[in-house]
């Protein structure tokens, strides 16, 4: 199984999102962002950071990206993708995933350890977990506050796309408190948390709640 | 308009130089002269009015930081010692780790957000010029007292600052301090500290060697920013718009510095650089010169090669422009396509802009003609030298018999415990640290609130993935003890980020310090310095870690009113197994909870009598280094055998707080009887080398074993579990309202 991770300049989770592949047994193949090529790989992780930084609005100029003309085909064609934090933003300003994160409700960047729900274990990157499930997972952002309009919301409730919710104290005023989504075929996910921080006993931020997203990914890739 | 060359300077010997409006005293101006053996053109006066100011020079301190080296003790770990842009220190298995703090004081007052992300962004370049990939940081931060308004000012955009660089560099933020004394009003500290990692081979020095390779400046490009005193120099000497006042504090783009960490890291793994230099306060003056001095002695740069974001600039504002992200490298000829195709890679702009010569001389040339022609040691190197006059401040003698011993002691304790753990000083910091990014990259094992931070090494850098080793990172300070007895004070900070470290399991291995004093030009704080550093390297000594490096920061005052003295000391440290770190605090039920070290009634310069009376007098905790060290070997052997399961240092609120903090660390309460029989000074006095630790009951007594052979006092002080915190017989609060008390101050105030 390979599994891409792309840096652009500026993106900062790269390491860590290759490392949490390599713990679950997948090859992480790193991918630049400046290359029209996708490596063949199984399946993408676009990490978090500050890419380009920020300038303009989170992820806006990454959509632009010459990899990004290769991915958003590719994940329209079934491609698993998972976009955490950066990783989501660019998601959404590449419309592959519906709505925007702006800035937090407190207008402070978080860093914290956050209890997240799982609402949807049948993605390709959430397969391992049980719906419902509570997990915990570091949040660290600024604008991370997922905003959509009304009739968008209520499509993604009604489609049950709405993957992870906040549970506990919403940390960024999120729209009924969603963390995370996943477009119609369940093949492209995005969540402001980090689950590529949580893998580790010695250095994971709470523990190791963050296994089941590669695992999954890996079982899917394996079984396909 | 005139241009100021070398050949004008020679026929106009007594044109009036504005040297005394660019800081710079008759005397010294009188020596450029001698030294040149004409008056300085503008371009040549700029360069050396920045270099021989205090901050670049260190001409106030140098006679008394020369310590440092005299005093300093044998360390095989040490790899480069003071002098370089920071010092390096092995860790073992083929690594290094270079680390320095240095202080952006002055900027964050006049513009928090820039003044304390450009703070970091300095720091992070004179790690990366070293060789080292940056690969955490820290913060020490002082602030006028909590319900002064211009804190309210200051504190959220410093941190906003620190938190947009630091974040958007995906470097994580380990620790640090936060303090509150109204004495910081009009002059908050911002000291920040920087650690990254190298194989201790390839360590890269500030020097240009080699005629005939090239001079690369590459980074962002040149702007007005920080020029301020430049513009006096264009103003004075021209006659055209350059006389607007240029902005006083640099601006930063974290993203820059992101690209250009990546940069450099791949221009160290190609092999293609020389000698590299960060470009920090005086710029391109600084780098060149300090470049050219250290290496064959000579190098020619075409100033107008210098690409511009202001195209107006003139000459002495580019030499003394504090543009951010900037770095300057000597490259070999036949690498220079290799090194512009990689910053081309980065979208880093770099333009050769000159060539190191055996001449001896910096020569500069503007429009082909010749504006800077000097020795460039006599700029960087041999700046004034000042023995400033120093004597005891009047009042000391008065303030160190104003003794705590009158003050009213308290009966009720649980009330004094709340309000002590709600106190400015001890409450919880979540509101700032909560803004940092602990985790980014992954391999962050302890941070704040932790004693001190601890990253594993492994995962760090290609090639480390062998090595089971981690380095630990602390940093201290106490104005209050530094007031009453700077040589006490200096020491007592050394010795609590050196017991923090070694909390850990880490092992103390060397030191850097940010120096943060009133004016060098009065007597008394002169005073307070000298003797803040003869503490300093005595106590380095008696300790074995050696001064790597640091930062010296004067003139902290408003008018005639001086901060508290505050030196501030990082300690690193290195742990062999990091999976063998203890963690912070009280994290499990059921273990023994002991008190390691004495207690005696020390409360001058307390957070007890701050709090309580407002009170300031009498002297320090009394300063014990063997104790420390004996402690520190306690620490360090427990945690190698696997005997401990939490541990926190005692300092500031005593063993009260100490109790508290471990019980909210992970939310598991205690039941202990107190040692002694004043339950007063046993939970309060804030005396040195103690620490608290809890363990498994079977392992108990080889801890006591342990103890006893390096005559360490041991105290059982009872059992985890529950929740709440009961001293028998003396207080009880159940860890909610504790959790209450701490952690509702700093939201109150910051929202």
């Amino acid at each position: 199984m390979r599994v891409g991770v792309v840096t652009f300049p500026g993106t900062l989770d790269d390491q860590d999102a290759a490392r949490a592949l390599r713990l679950a047994g997948a090859e992480a193949v790193p991918l630049w962002h400046a290359d029209h090529d996708l490596k063949g790989v199984d399946a993408v992780f676009l990490p978090g950071g500050f890419s380009y930084g920020d300038y303009l609005r989170c992820g806006a100029i990454s959509r632009f990206a010459p990899l990004m003309t290769e991915l958003v085909p590719a994940a329209h064609a079934g491609l698993p993708v998972l976009g955490t934090c950066n990783g989501f933003q660019i998601l959404c300003e590449a419309h592959l995933l519906p709505g925007a994160l702006v800035r937090n409700a407190g207008l402070h960047y978080v860093c914290r350890d956050q209890r997240i729900r799982v609402d949807n274990a049948t993605t390709a990157w959430t397969s391992d977990f049980a719906e419902g499930q509570e997990i915990t997972l570091p949040v660290k952002h600024g604008e991370g506050r997922y905003v959509a309009d009304a009739e968008t919301l209520a499509l993604l409730e009604s489609e049950n796309r709405v993957v992870f919710r906040y549970s506990g104290s919403n940390p960024n005023g999120s729209l009924n408190d969603i963390a995370g989504i996943t477009n119609e075929a369940g093949n492209v996910v995005g969540l402001m948390p980090h689950p590529e921080h949580a893998v580790e006993e010695l250095t994971g931020a709470p523990g190791v709640d963050g296994r089941g997203f590669f695992s999954s990914i890996v079982s899917k890739l394996v079984n396909a | 308009m005139n241009l100021d060359t070398v050949k004008r300077a020679g026929q106009t010997p007594d044109e009036r130089m504005p040297f005394a409006e660019l800081g710079m005293k008759q005397d010294e101006y009188d020596r450029v002269v001698a030294i040149l053996g004409r008056r300085p053109t503008g371009s040549e006066l700029a360069i050396y009015s920045v270099m021989w100011s205090e901050h670049c020079s260190y001409k106030s301190s140098k006679v008394h930081l020369r310590q440092f080296g005299t005093k300093a003790p044998k360390s095989e770990a040490l790899l480069v010692g003071m002098g370089e842009n920071a010092g390096v220190v092995d860790i073992g298995d083929g690594w290094a780790a270079t680390f320095k703090i240095e202080s952006h004081n002055h900027p964050s007052y006049v513009e928090p957000h820039q003044g304390a992300a450009t703070g970091v962004g300095g720091i992070v370049r004179d790690i990366m010029s070293m060789g080292a990939r940056p690969v955490a940081v820290m913060d020490s931060l002082r602030f006028g007292g909590l319900d002064q308004g211009d804190t309210r000012r200051v504190l959220p955009g410093v941190v906003e600052g620190i938190s947009h660089y630091g974040n958007c560099l995906g470097l994580p933020n380990i620790g640090g301090e936060v303090v509150f004394d109204p004495c910081y009003i009009g002059n908050p500290l911002v000291n920040a500290l920087c650690v990254g990692l190298l194989r201790k081979d390839q360590i890269k020095l500030a020097v240009a060697p080699g005629p005939g390779n090239k001079v690369i400046l590459f980074g962002a490009r040149t702007g007005a920013d920080g020029i301020g005193g430049a513009s006096v120099l264009a103003s004075a000497t021209f006659e055209d718009e350059s006389q607007a006042k240029r902005p006083a504090v640099q601006v930063g783009d974290p993203f820059m510095e992101k690209l250009l960490i990546e940069c450099c890291l791949e221009l160290y793994q190609a092999d293609v650089v020389v000698g590299i230099q960060d470009l920090g306060a005086a710029g391109v003056s600084c780098a060149t010169t300090e470049l050219a001095a250290k290496g064959t002695g000579g190098m020619d740069v075409d100033l107008n090669l210098v690409p511009l974001r202001d195209p107006t600039l003139r000459p002495e504002e580019i030499l003394m422009s504090e543009s951010q992200e900037r770095m300057m490298a000597v490259v070999t000829p036949g690498d220079i396509d290799a090194f512009l195709a990689i910053c081309a890679k980065w979208d880093v702009p770099a333009t050769v802009i000159g060539e190191v010569t055996d001449t001896g001389r910096l020569v500069m040339t503007w429009d082909g003609e010749v504006i800077v022609d000097i020795p460039p040691g006599t700029a960087a190197d041999e700046g004034p030298i000042y023995e400033r006059p120093l004597h005891e401040p009047l009042g000391q003698h008065d303030l160190n018999l104003d003794t705590p011993d009158t003050l009213e002691r308290p009966t009720d304790l649980r009330t004094t415990l709340l309000q002590l753990i709600a106190s400015p000083n001890l409450s919880s910091r979540e509101w700032v640290t909560s803004q940092y990014d602990r985790y980014v990259r992954g391999n962050t094992v302890l941070a704040q609130p932790a004693d001190a931070g601890l990253l594993r090494v492994s995962e760090i850098m290609p090639g480390a993935e062998d090595t089971t080793r981690g380095i630990a990172l602390a940093t201290d300070g106490n104005g209050r003890y530094a007031k009453l007895d700077p040589y006490a004070g200096a020491q007592l900070a050394l010795s609590e980020a050196y017991r923090n470290v070694a909390v850990t399991g880490a092992t103390p291995l060397a030191v850097t310090n940010c120096l943060n004093f009133g004016s060098p030009e009065d007597p008394e704080v002169m005073w307070q310095f000298a003797e803040a550093v003869r503490g300093l390297a005595d106590a380095c000594k008696t300790l074995g870690v050696p001064v790597t490096g640091g930062n010296v920061s004067f003139y902290n005052q408003t008018g005639s009113a001086a901060i508290n003295p505050t030196p501030v000391i990082g300690v690193l440290g290195v742990i062999d197994d990091v999976a063998k770190r203890v963690r912070s605090g009280f994290t499990a039920a059921g273990l023994r909870v002991v008190l390691l070290g004495a207690t005696y009634d020390e409360f001058g310069g307390s957070e007890w009598a701050h709090v309580a009376h407002g009170h300031l007098g009498g002297l320090p905790p009394r300063v014990n280094l063997e104790a420390e060290r004996d402690l520190a070997t306690v620490l360090t052997e427990a945690a190698k055998s696997g005997l401990l399961e939490g541990s926190h240092d005692l300092s500031d609120g005593g063993l009260g707080i100490a109790l508290a903090e471990a019980c909210l660390s992970q939310g598991v309460g205690a039941t202990v009887s107190l040692p002694g029989g004043d339950a007063f000074v046993d939970l309060f006095a804030e005396s040195s080398a103690r620490a608290l630790v809890c363990l498994k009951p079977e392992n108990f007594e080889a801890l006591t074993d342990l103890c006893a052979r390096l005559d360490v006092p041991c105290y059982g002080l009872g059992e985890t579990g529950g929740d709440r915190l009961v001293v028998e017989g003396v207080l009880e609060a159940t860890i909610a309202e504790l959790r209450m008390s701490h952690e509702a101050t700093l939201p109150g105030v910051f929202g």
